[in-house]
């Protein structure tokens, strides 16, 4: 496209930008819009701007988050300047309390989510498979994943009690629903072309699921797992702050009621950063399992 | 090598909401011959691919037989390979793993599935591309993977069912001249469905022409050349066996066209 419009300048409408070249002439010089948009690309390795535009909102947040408590435009108390929370969060590493309630969560959130995949891949690939399985079950399904799990937090922990199996179970009921929608979503969308060919070479139904059906269904998986994943911090994190002696939901709702504000947004930032390093790994290994889907 | 018999077959579907059942073929007779490369044309929706999914036995006929050497045809196997025109090839396995596919189900041991997929591709002019992702590989490549897979396991019969009909002029006559020297090597069974005339002339034997739904077979031409050293399409014989069949087959897509219209109408 862009060598086409490049070799006939005369051409070039604003309407037939593209949206992302629309952006990116956005914030460069006016008179580079009259040069072919292949050239005016060359300045600047894409990676390197994109990483450039991907950090810079982050980045303000951050310098947002110092400099308005110093100025007193927010409240230093309630909103302490970065720099406190960092050293705050410094000290409950050192102290040794951060590593235990960080273990406390991770362990609940892996054991949750671990169960969870263990069991809802193998069901979702039972319910996707057998026709009467999903007729019967289906409307059960659309019951409970528009439940939200919160709702149902008080059901655990009343049958449960406030120990870990009933946390432990909450993140795994919660984690099952994204891995359970998505694989029978995937056995099920498997284009029938393959399904016709493997079948024109004689493949049974056992063969056909093993060698078609499991390996097309694959990325949706994935999709589902690291969905998942997301969830199982988000949810336990909740089940923290309703009944624990410790984690970081506990972490960060007992620091807020015993107003050490510093050591509350050190549990935040604890949590958030678990959380983008667990999407990160997952992300990964999703493309690792799908790098022959070409969308 | 392997000859077909197809025998006063029927087929009708059931279509939800409508009364009567869709039949799509009825009273279809062909005989294909041992070895032969038989060309199949007809207008849209006569029912061509329907009748190889009968032949490649992925459904059974509603009445009437299909016989492989005088056998009745029962279920899919691996004597019969079907090429799809949207090449069919699985996303996650690389060409040479797409051509080990019907190996696999054959059961060929290891060493020699990789042996004959590599010389499988090789055939089809594909040596250097084993280890690509069928994504990373144009529309005419793709069929020629799916090509050779279809032959790697060693089929009697080749069932194609409009295999070129999404490729673009130069790499469909390269592909149908590649097709009729694999067909000349290795001998095989080959029908082969197409709405395009001129391709059923340059690589039928024979072709047979359906009639609009319900599909029968309304004539078969023998086409024979002299030769078919040089440019094919331009001797006047060829002129003639298009001329022939595009008659053969302006009443039949008028009436589709009809039929169609008819279709339209009622559902609106």
């Amino acid at each position: 496209m862009a060598d086409t419009r490049a070799a006939l300048p005369g051409d070039l409408h604003w309407y037939d930008l593209p949206d992302d070249e629309a952006d990116d002439s956005a914030d460069e010089g006016a008179q580079d819009d009259a040069r072919p948009p292949a050239a005016r690309r060359r300045w600047l390795p894409a990676w390197l701007r994109r990483a450039g535009v991907n950090t810079v909102a982050v980045l303000l947040l951050l310098a947002a988050w110092e400099i308005l408590p110093r100025t007193g435009v927010v409240d230093p108390v309630f909103v302490p300047p970065l720099s406190d929370d960092l050293a705050a969060w410094w000290d409950l590493l050192v102290t040794g309390s951060l590593p235990e309630h960080l273990g406390a969560s991770l362990g609940r959130s892996l054991a949750g989510f671990g169960l969870a995949v263990v069991l809802a891949i193998p069901l979702g690939l039972l319910i996707g498979w057998y026709r009467p399985v999903a007729d019967l079950l289906t409307p059960l399904l659309e019951l409970f994943r528009n439940t939200s799990a919160v709702a149902l937090l008080p059901v655990f922990t009343l049958i449960l009690g406030i120990g870990e199996p009933a946390k432990v179970s909450f993140v795994l009921y919660a984690c099952s629903w994204p891995i359970l929608l998505n694989t029978i979503s995937g056995v099920k969308t498997v284009e029938p072309l393959l399904v016709k060919s493997a079948r024109s070479m004689g493949l049974g139904p056992f063969r056909l699921f093993q060698k078609v059906i499991l390996p097309a269904a694959v990325p949706a998986i994935f999709t589902g797992v690291r969905l998942a994943g997301a969830t199982s911090i988000l949810v336990l994190l909740f089940a923290e702050m309703v009944g624990a002696k410790a984690g970081l939901g506990y972490l960060i709702l007992d620091t807020q009621s015993s107003f050490r504000i510093p050591d509350m947004y050190a549990g935040i930032i604890t949590i958030s950063v678990l959380g983008l390093l667990l999407n990160l790994l997952l992300v990964a290994a999703e493309r690792r399992f799908s790098t022959w889907r070409t969308t | 090598m392997t000859e077909i018999g197809i025998r006063n077959v029927t087929k009708t579907f059931h279509v939800r909401d409508a009364a009567e059942p869709f039949t799509a073929l009825s009273g279809v007779d062909l005989d294909v011959r041992a070895g032969e490369f038989l060309a199949l044309v007809g207008p849209s929706g006569c029912g061509k691919s329907t009748l190889l999914d009968l032949v490649a036995g992925l459904t059974p006929p509603t009445s009437g037989q299909i016989l492989t050497d005088g056998d009745p045809v029962t279920g899919p196997g691996l004597d019969r390979g079907v090429v799809f025109q949207q090449y069919a090839l699985f996303p996650w396995r690389t060409a040479q793993a797409n051509v080990e596919f019907g190996l696999e189900a054959k059961a060929v041991p290891r060493r020699e599935r990789a042996a004959r997929a590599r010389e499988h591709l090789a055939l089809v002019g594909l040596n250097g591309f084993e280890d690509r992702y069928p994504h990373e590989l144009s529309g005419g490549m793709r069929q020629r993977v799916a090509i050779a897979r279809s032959l790697a396991f060693d089929p009697d019969v080749l069932l194609m069912d409009e295999p070129f009909a999404a490729l673009d002029a130069q790499t469909r006559e390269s592909l149908q001249e590649e097709l009729v020297r694999v067909w000349q090597h290795t001998g095989k069974t080959v029908i082969f469905i197409t709405h395009g005339i001129d391709e059923a002339v340059y690589l039928g034997q024979r072709v047979a022409v359906m009639t609009s739904r319900p599909g029968r077979i309304k004539e078969v031409v023998e086409v024979a050349f002299d030769s078919r050293e040089g440019d094919l399409r331009a001797d006047p014989a060829f002129g003639e066996y298009r001329h022939h069949i595009w008659t053969l087959l302006r009443d039949e897509v008028a009436a589709a066209q009809v039929q169609e219209r008819e279709v339209a109408i009622s559902h609106g």
